[in-house]
């Protein structure tokens, strides 16, 4: 399972600001087991969106949000409202943030950070998209984790690496993370987000919290030498 | 002066980059400072360049210190974490070290140890913040510091990059972040840098164009294939093909490189990768 934790109102009003309209996407897979991402929970954030004077266009709840192919139909019923939006809110892991911007021209924000997969990789080769660095900072790169994407994991821009979109450490496998970030962000008009100010990742919250640790994996180590 | 009072002042700047060994015989290391310090106006010290463990820059720059030279501290993100760069930017300040070159640097695979851990805790951006933190008396903890260092802090930018917007999208960045001059990429195409410096322009800091010697076609040729940012235009690999001596022809483009650029930037970067010691020619040649 991959555990998420829904990000603080405050940080998600701040990926909000100067955008009135928003569409949520939630997940009966893992995000609903983490309450994260179920039906209540959508519908719990439409309501403290829309105390905040945000508008919610419209909402869906994918069966797993991981599945890109899944991703794209599903939204396709929601087309219209996803046009009417300004962004989407994704409130699952980042793999399934990573999913909805690949198949949406609109810009992404993550509601959640993941902390753990506890195993599962998800159905969208999670293992190369999803760190569980517990900071999600796909808000700032149109919903292509530099992490992953980018062979140094560089989070402020690309390096000087970088060869007609490819990464110079493997350009046979690799494009340049940061080229993909670029031109998302040109496509979406929103270039402002790769001259912000630095970011720095706390790279404590790539550890499990403890709690995880010691309920997830380890008890049932613990069990397992009980029985 | 200083580097960062040359700049201020509005002199056309020269530095070139020296390499130290790969053990501890500085000698041609100590020949190559002793040949630049009163020809070029501050001397670079790479950081175990291309991934390749070497000497290291800090010992390095103290070395041109001691010679009377002008260093600058060239420093990547790669191998160490926040508190060992933090840590070695107060070293460098302590042994007079002012000028600090912030990069990112090139992944462990492409050098000597590819087995080795990358660290890349901080970037080149992150890096020239942390610099900045400490000198305002606070390190990225937000601890306090017992006396604050200052800096002149440099960083790097691909003027010949395709697409070019990205790298100067980052090289806004670097100047938010910090960043009071840069030194490019090699360049051997003085049209694409005109265009480069007609939006860098707007950045308002000085931009000193890089120069790599070429001494042979299949160097050009090489870094055309591997080297991302460069490009040796076709023209200058026939050129190169054609000359008796090679290397001399390669003296001649980077001075004539460096008289078509003059006018466009504030200074110029000469690195000769093992060549050092035919850095005055170049610049005799270039009317330096």
């Amino acid at each position: 399972m991959i555990v998420s934790q829904l990000k603080p109102l405050q940080e998600i009003l701040g990926y909000l600001q100067g955008e009135r309209k928003v569409f949520l996407v939630g997940c009966k897979g893992c995000a609903e087991v983490c309450h994260t991402g179920d039906e209540a929970q959508v519908l719990d954030m439409k309501n403290k969106l829309e105390q905040e004077g945000k508008a919610v266009t419209g909402y869906c709840v994918v069966d797993f949000l991981c599945d890109k192919a899944l991703v794209k139909i599903r939204l396709l019923a929601h087309q219209d409202e996803i046009q009417a939006a300004d962004s989407l809110l994704v409130m699952t892991c980042g793999i399934g943030v990573q999913a909805v911007a690949a198949v949406v021209d609109k810009l992404v924000h993550p509601a959640a950070n993941t902390v753990n997969m506890g195993g599962s990789r998800g159905e969208w080769r999670g293992s190369e998209r999803c760190r569980e660095c517990g900071d999600c900072v796909l808000d700032l790169t149109a919903g292509v984790c530099p992490l992953t994407a980018c062979t140094k994991g560089l989070l402020n821009g690309p390096c000087g690496g970088a060869k007609d979109g490819r990464c110079e450490v493997e350009p046979e496998v690799r494009e340049c993370g940061w080229h993909l970030i670029y031109e998302r962000l040109r496509k979406l008009g929103r270039l402002d987000k790769m001259t912000g100010l630095p970011v720095l990742k706390d790279y404590r919250r790539m550890m499990p919290p403890k709690e995880i640790r010691s309920t997830i994996i380890w008890a049932l180590e613990q069990q397992e030498t009980k029985v | 002066m200083t580097l960062r009072e040359k700049l201020s002042s509005g002199k056309f700047v020269v530095t070139a980059e020296v390499g130290p060994a790969k053990g501890v015989d500085t000698h041609e290391f100590l020949e190559n400072v002793e040949l630049l310090k009163n020809r070029v106006d501050a001397i670079n010290c790479t950081d175990q360049q291309s991934a390749v463990m070497r000497l290291g820059s800090l010992a390095g720059c103290y070395l041109i210190k001691q010679k009377g030279g002008e260093p600058i501290f060239q420093m990547t993100c790669r191998d160490r974490n926040r508190i060992a760069l933090q840590s070695d930017l107060l070293n460098a300040y302590v042994l007079g070290i002012e000028n600090v070159l912030c990069l990112t640097g090139d992944f462990v695979t492409l050098g000597d140890h590819p087995d080795a851990k990358p660290v890349f805790d901080l970037d080149s951006v992150s890096l020239l913040y942390a610099a900045r933190q400490l000198e305002q008396g606070k390190d990225l903890a937000g601890k306090e510091l017992t006396g604050s260092p200052k800096f002149f802090l440099g960083a790097c930018v691909t003027p010949g990059a395709e697409p070019l917007e990205p790298q100067l999208l980052k090289m806004e960045r670097k100047v938010k972040a910090g960043a009071q001059f840069f030194q490019t990429q090699a360049v051997y195409e003085p049209k694409k840098f005109e265009t480069f410096m007609k939006e860098a322009k707007k950045f308002g800091v000085p931009v000193l164009v890089g120069i790599v010697l070429l001494r042979s076609a299949a160097m050009a040729r090489f870094m055309n294939k591997n080297v991302a940012g460069i490009h040796v235009p076709d023209e200058l690999i026939a050129e190169m093909d054609k000359a008796e001596n090679k290397l001399q022809k390669g003296i001649e483009i980077a001075a004539r490189l460096i008289k078509e650029m003059k006018d466009m930037c504030q200074g110029v970067h000469i690195m000769a990768i093992g060549l050092e010691s035919k850095v005055p020619a170049i610049l005799d040649a270039a009317g330096l």
